[in-house]
């Protein structure tokens, strides 16, 4: 046992970041796969060493929280404003200096307090057959609700982060009990059960399922770039609707980051988010993810040009968080799986 | 008077490292029964009155069913395997044990993508007969009895294992006797076979089960509303982390229930191995139709199991393994063998000294906290973590504090920023297995042989290693090979609690998955699945042993 002990310890003194001359530390819940490219090139442009942990957004406030004062990370970063509100009201997060880059980002995409900002944007429209539905019969969301959809709608399961953000930001500008009055309405319309990711709504409208699916655009964007010719096939069978835009417009969110409030390393750490905001990095997520860049400026790429442009929800992003439970609790009465 | 002395110093040293390792080790889940303590009724209001039910019925629901359908697949492939010669019985015998190395979240994924209405197969059917949706009945993947038959598929190893020992161990006396008396083999089979390996086919279900109320992946994939989808519903949608401390703790209610049925069907049952070689069943050899039928019957549980998701697997790796095998690919197999192997080793040392201290000691409250631990398998592993990472980083901040106080260094997070903490809940949560394991072998050694042990002087640790060990020498090695692939199919805990900079196969898998890249998934979780091979390979080679061991006893 003695052994045994003594070797784990040597193996974690050996894993667990040693002191070098710069790094940063990072706690991710956006996948591996999404972020490690852009940080090793940050790594390769500064020589600043980039330490990463991948994981649920929530796991990770649970673990900077209990590490209290003596916590590693510099930085958190979330694939979704609510957690980035929830990390702040924590009192996990502080201040992140100005900078030229962050001056430029539009106000909704950063906090009021500057605790957290927006890396890059992601919207929830509506994606329909291109075969069964004619587009101007489906303008709002609020068209969902009708009897002519009944059994043509497919959304996941309200588990999913993406569904509570949206539905909270519903009560934020609807009200309660308007906000009760859609999601019955919706629920009522299921064509089935909630299942699966937002991927395999559009499959499922795809194959004729359904008819109408809410989703992100990202996950369309990465079915036509596939390199399965099955994907990309159903794939095209889909056309996005951008609802709502005659008055509020359509549902947004961000991906975000907050500065640790105990961050061991803030001046590396407000080199990385400059990093993450450059006109590079932009780019980099909407080529690789299909992601919205947060900064105006910054062209789009063809794939996302062809969705066409949109006018967003103007719901400070913040509220999203507050709203969280709230929704949670109205999905949960209307029988929302 | 000696002696005397002797016991009663051992009797304190073993209750004393027994209480401070079982209480190290459930710390984590005691946190989680700490919550209902904190009562809180307007949540509870809101969950009774909407989705509680669902809850409840939903994960009994797929426990039970995955409860009788691991013991009707696992004891019928145990019987035909330990009383049967045919063709094919040899591969058959390992072949039979691969769906263990199979996570059940990655054989979900698999065949929902396989079957799913978007799927090739419905896709097929719909082309070739120009059908419409709604036009055709097809059952539906997403659904619970979907999830039943996807954790069956991967579980029944479980009940295997632990039947085929027990039928192959039932000396052939016992039915020579039955014959002399007039008893047909298919009464035989009924009166007596089943009867007497009732406690190893119950214990292997009640693993299976446990691991169907903490599953979280595949529910989670497939939508149902079980316990452990609602825990984390709780606790991240509706931000109330007690009331899912108190779900989890209502979950674990559940299981407890579960080991007290379990318990009193065996209470009264004591079987001891001998320690003899007693004369074993002559294996039945299988002629005209069945000689056919036994083994494609064996082989149908392997081929949904193994073979056909793993084709599957292959099929989408081949079309992206050039990107992904590189160097940092070879470092997440390392990382996820050695990390298995290290809990493995540490998980089966602590339930040989806890099961052989109950042994030593069989008084309540070591009996107690040794099946508190238990528990932890039935906890979701998130749960647990969470419950590791609270009390360790609080244990790191007071050392911290200490250091600094005292030598003006702070030393970081030695414990729960380290594989301390992952080693941790993985030997607190799979305890249970290992136990069960070391507990049936243990059993089955005669008390008389520990008396005769120690009547030469030997003290109890030497009687461990020389008289015990040896002697169930299978059940070290199963509990050792059931953990290790536990450990490296295990994701939430790894997930929370691993170090800066290191990742397992499972959690690459699981990101490129969950990021709906099932395609992508395909080449880590076929690593997983080849990996677990390696010692259920192992296993099986050693399993045969036993047999030549046991003769040399006598």
């Amino acid at each position: 046992m003695k052994k045994i002990i003594s070797c784990m310890f040597a193996v974690a003194t050996m894993l667990s970041p040693l002191v070098v001359a710069e790094q940063v530390n990072l706690y991710s819940a956006r996948k591996e796969a999404l972020i490690k490219p852009l940080l090793d090139k940050f790594t390769q442009e500064t020589g600043i060493a980039v330490n990463l942990v991948t994981g649920n957004a929530d796991n990770l406030i649970t673990r900077l929280k209990s590490e209290g004062e003596y916590s590693p990370a510099d930085l958190i970063l979330t694939t979704d404003v609510g957690r980035l509100y929830r990390a702040k009201q924590q009192g996990l997060t502080q201040k992140i200096s100005m900078s030229e880059a962050i001056s430029t980002l539009p106000n909704n995409f950063r906090d009021e307090e500057g605790h957290w900002l927006g890396l890059s944007l992601r919207a929830r429209p509506l994606m329909v057959s291109v075969d069964r539905v004619d587009p101007k019969t489906l303008t709002r969301l609020d068209d969902l609700t009708g009897p002519e959809w009944k059994g043509r709608v497919c959304i996941r399961s309200s588990s999913n982060i993406y569904n509570q953000s949206m539905v909270a930001a519903l009560i934020a500008q609807l009200g309660e009990s308007a906000a009760q009055e859609w999601v019955n309405g919706l629920v009522n319309n299921f064509s089935r059960s909630p299942q699966g990711g937002d991927r395999d709504q559009i499959k499922a409208v795809a194959a004729g399922m359904c008819d109408v699916a809410i989703a992100n655009t990202y996950y369309l964007a990465g079915m036509l770039s596939s390199e399965d010719s099955t994907t990309q096939e159903q794939a095209k069978k889909i056309k996005v609707i951008w609802p709502n835009q005659a008055d509020r417009g359509v549902h947004i969110n961000i991906s975000g980051v907050a500065l640790a409030k105990n961050a061991p390393n803030k001046e590396a750490a407000s080199k990385l988010i400059d990093f993450l905001l450059s006109e590079e990095s932009q780019l980099w997520y909407a080529k690789t993810n299909h992601e919205y860049p947060v900064l105006a400026d910054i062209a789009w790429s063809e794939l996302l040009q062809s969705f066409g442009t949109f006018k967003t929800e103007q719901v400070p992003l913040g509220q999203l968080g507050e709203l969280n439970a709230a929704a949670v609790q109205m999905m949960d009465r209307a029988g929302w799986k | 008077m000696k002696s005397s002395n002797w016991f009663s110093s051992w009797f304190n040293a073993w209750y004393i490292g027994i209480s401070l390792g079982c209480f190290i080790l459930a710390a984590p889940i005691g946190l989680v029964f700490v919550s209902v303590f904190f009562p809180q009724a307007q949540i509870w209001q809101h969950l009774y009155s909407t989705v509680l039910t669902d809850y409840i019925v939903n994960s009994l629901a797929l426990a039970f069913g995955v409860g009788a359908l691991v013991i009707l697949i696992g004891t019928a492939l145990a019987w035909c395997i330990a009383r049967y010669e045919f063709i094919g019985r040899r591969p058959l015998q390992w072949l039979i044990l691969l769906p263990m190395a199979m996570p059940a979240y990655i054989i979900a994924y698999t065949y929902t993508g396989l079957l799913d209405f978007a799927g090739p197969v419905q896709t097929l059917l719909r082309e070739t007969f120009e059908w419409q949706y709604g036009d055709y009945y097809f059952p539906n993947i997403r659904s619970l009895s979907g999830a039943i038959i996807m954790l069956s598929l991967v579980l029944y190893p479980y009940v295997y294992m632990l039947a085929k020992t027990a039928f192959s161990e039932q000396p052939a006396s016992l039915e020579e006797a039955s014959r002399s008396l007039g008893v047909s083999s298919s009464q035989h089979l009924f009166k007596v076979v089943l009867p007497l390996a009732r406690p190893a086919i119950l214990m292997g279900a009640a693993l299976a089960m446990m691991e169907a109320f903490a599953d979280y992946g595949t529910v989670q994939y497939f939508g149902l509303s079980t316990f452990t989808t609602g825990i984390f519903r709780t606790w991240f949608g509706l931000g109330n982390g007690i009331a899912a401390a108190q779900l989890a703790a209502m979950l674990t209610g559940f299981v407890v229930l579960l080991l007290i049925i379990e318990y009193l069907s065996r209470r009264k049952i004591r079987y001891y191995f001998q320690g003899q070689k007693a004369q074993q069943v002559k294996r039945q050899k299988l002629t005209g139709s069945k000689a056919f039928w036994v083994p494609f019957v064996c082989v149908i549980p392997v081929f949904f199991g193994f073979i056909l998701p793993v084709l599957q697997l292959f099929s989408w790796a081949s079309k992206t393994y050039a990107k992904q095998l590189n160097s940092d690919f070879g470092l997440l197999l390392w990382n996820s063998f050695y990390l298995a192997a290290l809990a493995a080793i540490t998980a089966v040392t602590l339930a040989l000294l806890f099961a052989y201290g109950k042994r030593l000691n069989p008084i309540k409250p070591i009996r107690l906290l040794v099946s508190i631990v238990s528990l932890g398998y039935a906890v979701p592993g998130t749960v647990i973590a969470i419950g590791a990472m609270i009390s360790l980083s609080w244990i790191d901040i007071k050392i911290n504090m200490f250091t600094e106080a005292w030598f003006d260094v702070s030393v970081g997070l030695v414990l729960s920023g380290s594989l301390f903490a992952l080693i941790l809940v993985y030997s607190s949560r799979f305890l249970a297995v290992a136990m069960h394991n070391i507990d049936t072998g243990l059993a089955r050694v005669k008390p008389s042989m520990d008396d005769a042990a120690r009547s030469l002087g030997h003290k109890p640790l030497q009687i461990l290693r020389t008289v015990h060990v040896p002697l169930m020498k299978t059940s070290v090695l199963s509990a050792l090979l059931l953990v290790f692939v536990d450990v490296l199919k295990e994701l939430p805990a790894t997930l929370i609690l691993r170090p800066f900079n290191f990742n397992t196969l499972a959690v690459k898998a699981f990101e490129l998955a969950s990021d709906e890249r099932l395609m992508d998934a395909a080449l880590p979780a076929l690593a997983i699945v080849s990996v677990g091979i390696l010692p259920v390979i192992l296993l099986t080679m050693l399993m045969d042993k036993p047999s030549k061991h046991s003769s040399q006893v006598n």
